[in-house]
């Protein structure tokens, strides 16, 4: 590492933290409606949208209602990209005559896109037109992160409302988040990222022919729209299959400086918001504070790792823009539930892919998925003021809620429902042919290839760890229920909270009550979090990476 | 109730009592109860089927100390519950079989309490035991209830107003009383007593089901990370050319480790002895969800009188008037107070002869006549003849503005330094007696609600828990602010009737917060129903003692703070035990995944790539797992005692508490099993047991 180096991350933590109160002002003013100065701009799209639909924008719904509209509006985004995939040979642009994907995999990729995990079993420039492209995926890139703001926006009403039931509406948060939030945001982005060089164009590929006179095909597409979208919503997945290590999504050093940053931004900034919106930007701050020290200790770990037990090893590492640029970026797309990357996770040392791995496993809390991680990260609280909350001598509570039998069986559901599908799935390819099959290395490392392709889906995360042959039947439809699960094993826990809070009555603070904006807090929240996490996958991950690492050091390898 | 204090934790009968039920309680049906402790149970009976088709050494020990642990979590309920029962049994005794009297319209009918019926009417004499609980319909009684209290000094027990209530077994020590029973047989004070001691009716409390449900989330989690483990495993070991095998004692040996056994074992251990250490403070809780709420009070109302003052007023001062020798005005002031048998008049006597060293005088020679306090003159005082009936003194002490009267219908001047003295006195909260000789003014004397020795820090305390203290009088607002500051309660009301009780609660409870109280009056009644800590005392009404969710047996008003703590102190147990638990594991799984993963990778070798994580050198992968099992099984012994006192609770801030639980239980939960599994791998290699 040299101090270039050292100074990017640095500049790279600052520019997050700095830009954090700024944005997160914003989207508090966003959620909670207030007036704001460019609103003008956008709000006639809002209202027309309101009109045509025939809503009106202060309807209240219950938490069932909520989760009936959110479920019914994913169903229906899943049914249409599903279908699209199926028949896009006969829809139009299509300049390549790409054929009809086959079922699995356009199963694998409805849920996944549906859901904001963004896992790709396939490469984007040899199995989908830039019809699917264009209408199923990026618009699910929007609302998908969308209905991750909703489930936390819900989840905030229920923290602060007083004795009723009235969570807000599903349809204007979802509008609300894509008119105000995403779609200025992407459109800002891709124009940034155009002007570095990134193509947005409907042609078809080129043929060209290369200094050693070969023919090589060169995929064109609408790739800056998609792309911005990709890293700020969270979602991560490629235009290509190469994901930003394909120069046409990430071709100089300025657009992957901005696209590390755009990961994490929209995640780090809502924890801001959550403040704002409670009433205690205190609060939101030392929870800002618990996903920081995490981020920075795994950041710190996999660059030891990296450069101290395997420096000088580059294969699959983004040497364009060096090392470090490929670290930043796993421990950002792996914190958030973001997916997207500029290396190859499997070619990253042992330590390096163990924190990959481990982010993804802890539920994608440290920051997580915009809106995900910060309801996230509340369940951990949940356990957490539930478990030290008793030893202050009180019944636990939470901002003024007493956290009673059913938040922590929903809170204990949310936390089960993806270690569920890491350590049951993982499993169950370990004892098929099916699953060992579709491996490319043998010993710990083909382990990890099956673990971290179920933590991703069970995590929502998308990024691969490249090896494994996933385009089959059964990592398909194995990885694509996962994923459901993952996602909605999470939220219709957490909307419940929600609105099992809301009807509670708000405790007013004594000296008595057990404090969750001091560093003893954030000190328990980070223990609760490593420790649950850890206890369920410590056997997993030693009989991965942790096995691989000391085979490494002591010179063997498979 | 007559209750040996020193039931300790060894001792015998309580100790064999114990032992058996813990074998009583591997009962399927009991042990589903609890999910944690099921899984063990399981597992237990899962290894020892296996011991037919593969036996070892090895294996048996682990199938033994996995029953173990089953039999230490049923022997902690066991010695929980037992302490309770040696108590009921103790209650039972009053139980026998008594004969009551019966009143058949006028005619008095023996027939057994058993048969007795509620509104029947009974009557007690002295010397007769009272047969069942009822109310006194008419007459006066002394009543020895140290049966139930434990206090030996009798108490009045009559007919109208607060004090009517009688309990069946306690002793009528003099007159004759009408008593209408109140409750059918089995159903009465002593009986529900019974049932609540020996945890017969026990339900898990609110705080209790929720962790039950976090213990039994925890678990879901760790088989599934043990039963995944086996699948793991078999694709390493195919891929590493060895030949080892992970058997299914070891796998249960693990998750048995991992699993929230300490406090799985324990929880109910917890709940009981909360609801025994109130029982051993005299206050029976008529269920713990009850001593749960205890420790979330945030605002706690206390009357004034026996909680906050001594309920008598003390005389603390005499201001003389000009001219007086204050010398004289105590001579006088003591005479006034001779044959004044009220606490103040006896607080009086011994004020002068604390403060000018008068002794009683003698006044064999005269004729003295006292002249009683009467609700029209309000007033009292002495008037000493001589032996011929000739008038020597008239003395008289009473409020200010009735002496005013007396003195100026007497001709003479009320002195305005006495009227100064008389509003400054009552200007700070006490109550000032004027003192007359022959119809003139000599002074006053200063009557002050005396504050309790010591209130004053335990509400600073109660404050840094962050408990609202509230004090409820009956006094003027001036007399209420007074007494409030000197006590240093939060704040207080003045001149309360028993519906502002009530309403207290409701506006506190609107904002959320949780009150307890004391009272007991038929009209604290609705108060206390709705209080959600409702401390009924045993002296009170029949209708304040249903309201109430617990009952102080000494009725003793400053009994509410220990409560609180009390329940506070059961929450800390919990929590501090579930954090050991849970921070434990991390030791098992540095003893256990090394020692079944060692000959992985390890190219024909025993100690492959994974035994370095063997940080703690157990000597074989057999001790450690061993060590582990009989950690996880002792440990649970070895907290019984914390679970059944409690964990030391000093009242302080949340956040100071706080720290020092996670310092002890959490950071001590990561280190103690470290230590614990080392030795145990120690002595078990000492003494070849692998």
């Amino acid at each position: 590492m040299n101090y270039f180096d050292y100074l990017q991350v640095f500049v790279y933590l600052l520019l997050l933290v700095a830009l954090t109160p700024l944005i997160g002002n914003y989207m508090f003013k966003v959620f909670d409606n207030k007036p704001f100065k460019a609103k003008g701009i956008f709000s006639w799209l809002e209202t027309s949208i309101y009109k045509t639909i025939g809503l009106k924008p202060d309807s209240q719904q219950n938490w069932k209602q909520y989760a009936f509209a959110l479920l019914s509006f994913n169903l229906l985004g899943f049914l249409f990209v599903f279908v699209l995939q199926l028949i896009q040979k006969q829809l139009p642009l299509n300049p390549q005559q790409l054929g009809n994907v086959s079922w699995p995999l356009a199963f694998n990729t409805a849920a996944s896109f549906m859901t904001n995990t963004n896992w790709q079993s396939y490469a984007g420039e040899t199995t989908l037109s830039y019809f699917t492209q264009l209408i199923g995926l990026t618009v699910q890139n929007f609302v998908s992160a969308a209905t991750g703001f909703g489930v936390a926006l819900v989840l905030i009403r229920g923290i602060r409302n007083k004795l009723n039931s009235q969570l807000g509406n599903f349809y204007v948060d979802l509008t609300r988040s894509v008119i105000y939030i995403l779609l200025p945001l992407s459109i800002l982005f891709s124009v940034v990222l155009i002007g570095q060089g990134v193509i947005q164009n409907l042609n078809a590929y080129k043929t060209v022919t290369t200094i050693e006179k070969n023919q090589q095909v060169i995929p064109q597409g609408p790739a800056a729209s998609q792309i911005a979208i990709k890293q700020l919503g969270t979602n991560g997945g490629g235009f290509f299959n190469t994901n930003s290590a394909h120069p046409y999504e990430n071709p100089t050093p300025l657009s992957n400086f901005l696209e590390m940053l755009a990961i994490l931004l929209l995640p780090a900034s809502f924890v801001y918001c959550f403040g704002k919106m409670i009433g205690s930007v205190k609060q939101g701050w030392y929870i800002y504070m618990t996903m920081f020290i995490l981020f920075t200790v795994g950041l710190v770990i996999s660059v030891y790792s990296e450069y101290h037990f395997s420096s000088g090893v580059f294969e699959g590492k983004e040497l364009r823009f060096g090392t470090i640029n490929s670290l930043i970026w796993e421990n950002a797309t792996t914190a958030a539930s973001n997916g997207s990357v500029n290396a190859m996770h499997s070619s990253l040392s042992p330590l390096s892919a163990l924190v990959a791995l481990f982010n993804m496993m802890l539920g994608e809390i440290i920051f997580g998925g915009v809106g995900a991680g910060l309801y996230g990260m509340l369940i951990f609280v949940i356990l957490t003021v539930f478990i030290a909350g008793l030893m202050v001598g009180r019944t636990p509570e939470y901002l003024g809620k007493k956290i009673e039998a059913f938040e922590v069986k929903m809170a204990i559901m949310g936390v089960i429902a993806p270690s569920f599908i890491i350590l049951v799935f993982t499993a169950i390819a370990c004892m098929t042919d099916a699953g060992l099959s579709s491996l490319s290395s043998k010993g710990p490392h083909g382990f990890s290839e099956m673990l971290y392709a179920f933590t991703s889906a069970g995590a929502n995360n998308g990024s691969a760890f490249a090896g494994l042959n996933a385009n089959t039947n059964f990592y398909n439809l194995m990885i694509g229920i996962g994923i459901l699960v993952g996602r909605f094993g999470v939220i219709i826990p957490v909307l419940a909270i929600a609105g099992s809070l809301s009807e509670k009555k708000l405790i007013p603070v004594s000296s008595g009550t057990f404090r969750t904006d001091n560093f003893t807090f954030v000190f328990l929240l980070i223990a609760v979090i490593l420790i649950v996490g850890a206890l369920t996958f410590f056997p997993a991950l030693s009989l991965g990476p942790i096995v691989e690492h000391i085979l490494m050091i002591t010179g063997k390898t498979f | 109730m007559k209750r040996n204090r020193n039931s300790s934790f060894f001792e015998k009968k309580l100790l064999i009592e114990a032992l058996k039920s813990s074998f009583v309680k591997l009962d399927p049906r009991n042990q589903l109860k609890n999910p944690v402790m099921f899984v063990v149970f399981v597992g237990a009976i899962f290894s020892t089927f296996m011991l037919f088709t593969n036996f070892s050494g090895f294996n048996l020990q682990i199938v033994i100390w996995l029953w173990f642990t089953s039999l230490f979590a049923n022997f902690a309920e066991a010695i929980a519950e037992g302490r309770g029962k040696a108590q009921a049994d103790s209650l039972r005794k009053l139980k026998t079989s008594v004969m009551a009297r019966k009143m058949n319209g006028t005619k008095e009918v023996l027939v057994a309490a058993t048969e007795l019926r509620k509104g029947d009417v009974v009557v007690c004499e002295a010397n007769d035991i009272i047969p069942i609980d009822g109310e006194i319909i008419e007459g006066i009684a002394t009543v020895d209830e140290s049966a139930i209290t434990g206090e030996s000094a009798p108490v009045i027990r009559e007919s109208g107003g607060d004090r009517s209530a009688v309990t069946g077994g306690t002793v009528v020590l003099s007159d004759r009383v009408l008593i209408q029973v109140t409750c059918d047989p089995g159903d009465s004070f002593i009986d529900r007593m019974i049932a609540l001691v020996e945890g017969a009716k026990r339900q898990k409390t609110p705080n209790e089901i929720a962790l039950t449900i976090l213990l039994s989330g925890l678990t879901i989690i760790f088989v599934l990370a043990t039963v995944t483990l086996y699948p793991f495993f078999s694709y390493s070991v195919s891929q590493s050319a060895t030949k080892i095998s992970l058997t299914l004692p070891i796998l249960i040996s693990l998750l048995v480790c991992l699993i929230p056994t300490t406090i799985g074992g324990l929880l109910s251990a917890i709940g009981i002895s909360g609801m025994d250490r109130l029982l051993a403070r005299n206050v029976i809780a008529k269920s713990g969800r009850a001593v749960e709420a205890a420790g979330d009070i945030d605002v706690l109302l206390l009357d004034k009188t026996g909680t906050i003052t001594f309920g008598n007023r003390m005389a603390t001062e005499i201001v003389a008037a000009n001219g007086v020798a204050e010398h004289y005005l105590a001579e006088i002031t003591q005479m006034s107070s001779l044959s004044d048998d009220t606490p103040e008049g006896r607080s009086i006597v011994t004020l002068v002869k604390d403060k000018y060293n008068l002794r009683g005088r003698d006044l064999s020679g005269f004729h003295i006549e006292s002249v009683p306090f009467t609700a029209q003159t309000r007033m009292s005082g002495v008037d000493i003849r001589e032996k011929d009936g000739k008038l020597l003194k008239s003395i008289r002490k009473g409020a200010a503005d009735s002496i005013k009267n007396y003195v100026e219908a007497a001709g003479n001047v009320y002195p305005e330094e006495i009227e100064k003295a008389v509003y400054q006195i009552a200007n700070e909260g006490s109550t000032p007696l004027v003192v007359t000789e022959n119809e003139k003014v000599l002074g006053v004397i200063r009557l002050k609600d005396v504050v309790k020795g010591g209130i004053k820090e335990r509400f600073a305390q109660l404050r840094k828990m962050g408990i609202k203290t509230v004090m409820v009088t009956g006094d003027n607002p001036l007399t209420a602010a007074s007494i409030a500051a000197e006590a240093g309660v939060d704040d207080f009301i003045a001149e309360a009737k028993p519906e502002d009780k009530l309403e207290l609660i409701r506006i506190e409870q609107a904002d959320g917060k949780l009150v307890a109280m004391i009272g007991d009056g038929t009209n604290d009644a609705p108060a206390l129903a709705q209080a959600n800590v409702g401390v009924a005392m045993n002296t009170g009404t029949q209708a304040a003692r249903e309201a109430g969710n617990m009952v102080d047996l000494d009725s003793n008003p400053t009994k509410l703070i220990e409560i609180v703590e009390i329940g506070k102190q059961l929450l800390m147990t919990r929590g501090a035990l579930t954090t050991f638990s849970i921070a434990n594991d991390v030791a098992k799984y540095f003893a256990i995944i090394p020692a079944v993963f060692a000959g992985l990778y390890g190219f024909g070798g025993v100690n492959g790539p994974l035994s370095k994580l063997n940080i703690m050198h157990l000597q074989s992968p057999e001790s450690a797992v061993l060590s582990s099992i009989i950690f996880n099984a002792l440990i649970i012994i070895a907290l019984i005692p914390l679970a059944l006192k409690g964990i030391a609770y000093r009242p302080s801030g949340a956040t100071q508490i706080l720290r020092r639980n996670i310092l002890i239980y959490g950071v001590g939960g990561l280190i103690v099993p470290f230590v614990g599994i080392k030795v145990i791998d120690l002595i078990i290699n000492l003494l070849h047991f692998v």
